[in-house]
């Protein structure tokens, strides 16, 4: 059954790298190497430019971002609920976070484009006059918004509710028995955190992660609204532009001639190898850190 | 300090009445609920300081449910309600001088089932309430030998401290259970059916460590076994709960008493195994 199940993913899977191979293979083969090294983007220029270089550069930055801010909201949140709130508080909240986690994408772009640009500007300008010295923080342009910072705030408010959901799971999953020992030893709420439920539930807590991490990369459509994309690879986050695959693909593909297409899809091939490592990162780092036998529930 | 017992309002034995005894535990007027649901009733009962006290009854009269209002563990059920009052040295553990966490440190606890910190390894859950309590110690292997040889564990696991604690055999794993609570050094330790997963070697080896800290510590005891409760018991507290009527104390008192002459033909069919 799983088996099967796992063999149909496999050849989908494989359909879909073969197609995606096949469509971006023209464009990938007249770049060559330069296709993953080069940051230009003019498919149809003379000569012809295909690079996803900062494509995929700012994908990685800004699922990094994402991550980074989501992870210690997501948790806590999680913690929040399985330990500290009331146990009535408790069943709303997870509805909640289930809800949140159904709100389609374009609804967290267009607010995040429409609301939260202004003071998260406000923000990067707060952060570029007294971090300055931090290179991701310094700009040479003076505006800022509509960046990688602004893209990665929105992102990250997008997976916070599905890494709370899986986090919380799998910390709620933690044998009660483990936690009892702490407590009854004397320990705080907290000591039981640190050393029960979080040495637990750590495959976990990765692999939820990464899943945020999966998605954030793959999150076309805030990109697309909020990104003002410009091809650059830009060392600070703040200033406007930079690029990043789900966003190029969205933007450009509508009005893309057949070579455009050929390389945006090239793009696409490398995005969902991008995913496909970090997934399988994830189930690596998971499996790894099963707890050992012995291990009751 | 010596103050007099003020034994379970339902005893009759005057000579229990009159023994003067040094309670390191004192449980008063003890009501458990679980929701709507009343599972005891008024349970009074003085722990004496280092000494083994027994609880023994039917299966779901409360035992349990008793042991854990002992250091605060039964308010960690979400359901839980409870009334009366527990006193530490004449200090009541549900009064604002201490802190749950402070009384549990005090008053430890090991459970039926074994659970040491599996990933932990046998060092590390020896040393898992010092950390979880933030104390520091000057020697920590010495205290690791100090608690391993107190529960009769030291010489079987001296040379493998950095397996893993799930590595152990079920006894050891239970002694190991009993290692990590001497650590933090408790006044009284509580134990919850200790040997009721254990084989009979593994059981004799926990009886015999029991015997032994109580020189030092208080222990309560719930046990099914009634040869184990004549065997370390010093008191014993009969618990029955019946239609109508929730968990109580039937009967309290030293146990060879209990078991040679009790004073309720209940608890004299239950020690002779006749019911329950
Ligand atoms: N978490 C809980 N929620 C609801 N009811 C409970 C809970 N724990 C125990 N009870 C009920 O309280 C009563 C007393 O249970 P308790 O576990 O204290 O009995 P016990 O004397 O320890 O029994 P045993 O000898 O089988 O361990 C039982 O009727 C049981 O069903
Ligand atoms: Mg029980």
């Amino acid at each position: 059954m799983t088996t099967a199940a796992a063999m149909a993913s496999l050849v989908v899977m494989g359909l879909i790298a073969i197609f995606l191979f096949v469509k971006a293979w023209p464009a990938m083969h007249q770049a060559g190497w330069h296709f993953f090294t080069r940051f230009q983007w003019d498919p149809d220029g003379a000569p012809a430019l295909y690079g996803v270089a900062s494509a995929v550069y700012g994908t990685v930055v800004i699922a990094i971002i994402a991550l980074v801010v989501a992870l210690p909201i997501s948790i806590g949140t999680a913690l929040y609920i399985n330990e500290y709130a009331p146990r009535r508080a408790q069943r709303i909240l997870v509805s909640l976070v289930d809800l949140l986690a159904a709100i389609p994408s374009v609804v967290f772009g267009l607010w995040g484009r429409d609301v939260l640009n202004k003071p998260l500007s406000d923000i990067s300008a707060f952060l570029y006059k007294y971090f300055r010295f931090v290179p991701i923080f310094h700009t040479k342009a003076l505006f800022f918004g509509n960046s990688f910072f602004v893209c990665g705030i929105v992102l990250a408010l997008m997976i916070v509710p599905i890494i709370t959901a899986i986090s919380r799971a799998v910390m709620a999953e933690v044998p009660r028995p483990y936690c009892e020992a702490a407590l009854a030893l004397g320990g705080t709420k907290a000591g039981m955190i640190k050393e029960v439920i979080f040495p637990f539930s750590k495959g976990g807590l990765v692999g939820a992660a990464m899943l945020g991490l999966g998605r954030a990369l793959g999150e076309t459509i805030a990109v697309a609204l909020i990104l003002s994309i410009n091809g650059n690879i830009m060392t600070n986050i703040l200033a406007p532009g930079g690029s990043a695959i789900a966003g190029l693909i969205a933007v450009k593909f509508g009005e893309a001639s057949v070579n455009g297409r050929s390389a945006l899809l090239g793009a696409g091939l490398v995005l969902f190898l991008l995913t496909l490592v970090v997934n399988l990162v994830a189930r690596l780092v998971v499996t790894r850190s099963r707890p050992p036998k012995g291990a009751t529930k | 300090m010596s103050i007099t017992m003020s034994p379970a309002h339902n005893i009759e034995s005057a000579a229990v009445n009159e023994r003067t005894v040094d309670a390191a535990l004192r449980a008063e007027g003890i009501s458990c609920w679980f929701g709507k649901r009343k599972v005891l009733e008024d349970v009074n009962l003085v722990m004496e300081r280092n000494t083994v006290v027994a609880l023994i009854g039917p299966s779901g009269c409360g035992k349990s449910t008793f042991l854990r209002t002992l250091n605060r563990m039964h308010e960690l059920t979400p359901t839980a309600a409870l009334a009366g009052a527990v006193y530490l040295n004449d200090v009541d553990i549900y009064g604002p001088e201490l802190k749950a966490s402070v009384t549990r440190q005090r008053i430890g606890m090991v459970f039926q089932k074994p659970n040491p910190f599996p990933a932990m390894s046998v060092r590390e859950n020896v040393l898992s309430g010092l950390k979880l309590t933030g104390t520091k110690v000057g020697n920590s292997e010495e205290l690791v030998q100090w608690a391993l040889l107190k529960a009769s564990l030291w010489e079987e696991v001296k040379n493998r401290l950095d397996a893993p604690g799930g590595s152990l055999s079920g006894g050891q794993q239970q002694r190991l259970c009993i290692a990590r609570s001497l650590a933090v050094k408790p006044e009284v330790l509580l134990m919850d059916e200790p040997c009721s997963a254990l084989d009979p070697t593994s059981t004799r080896r926990v009886e015999e460590t029991i015997s032994e800290i109580a020189d030092d510590i208080t222990v309560v005891i719930v046990t099914h076994n009634m040869q184990q409760a004549q065997r370390v018991s010093d008191t014993c507290a009969f618990f029955l709960a019946e239609e109508n009527r929730p968990g109580h104390i039937v009967e309290s008192g030293l146990t060879e008493q209990m078991f040679t002459n009790p004073a309720d033909p209940r608890t004299n069919d239950y020690v002779n195994g006749r019911f329950g």
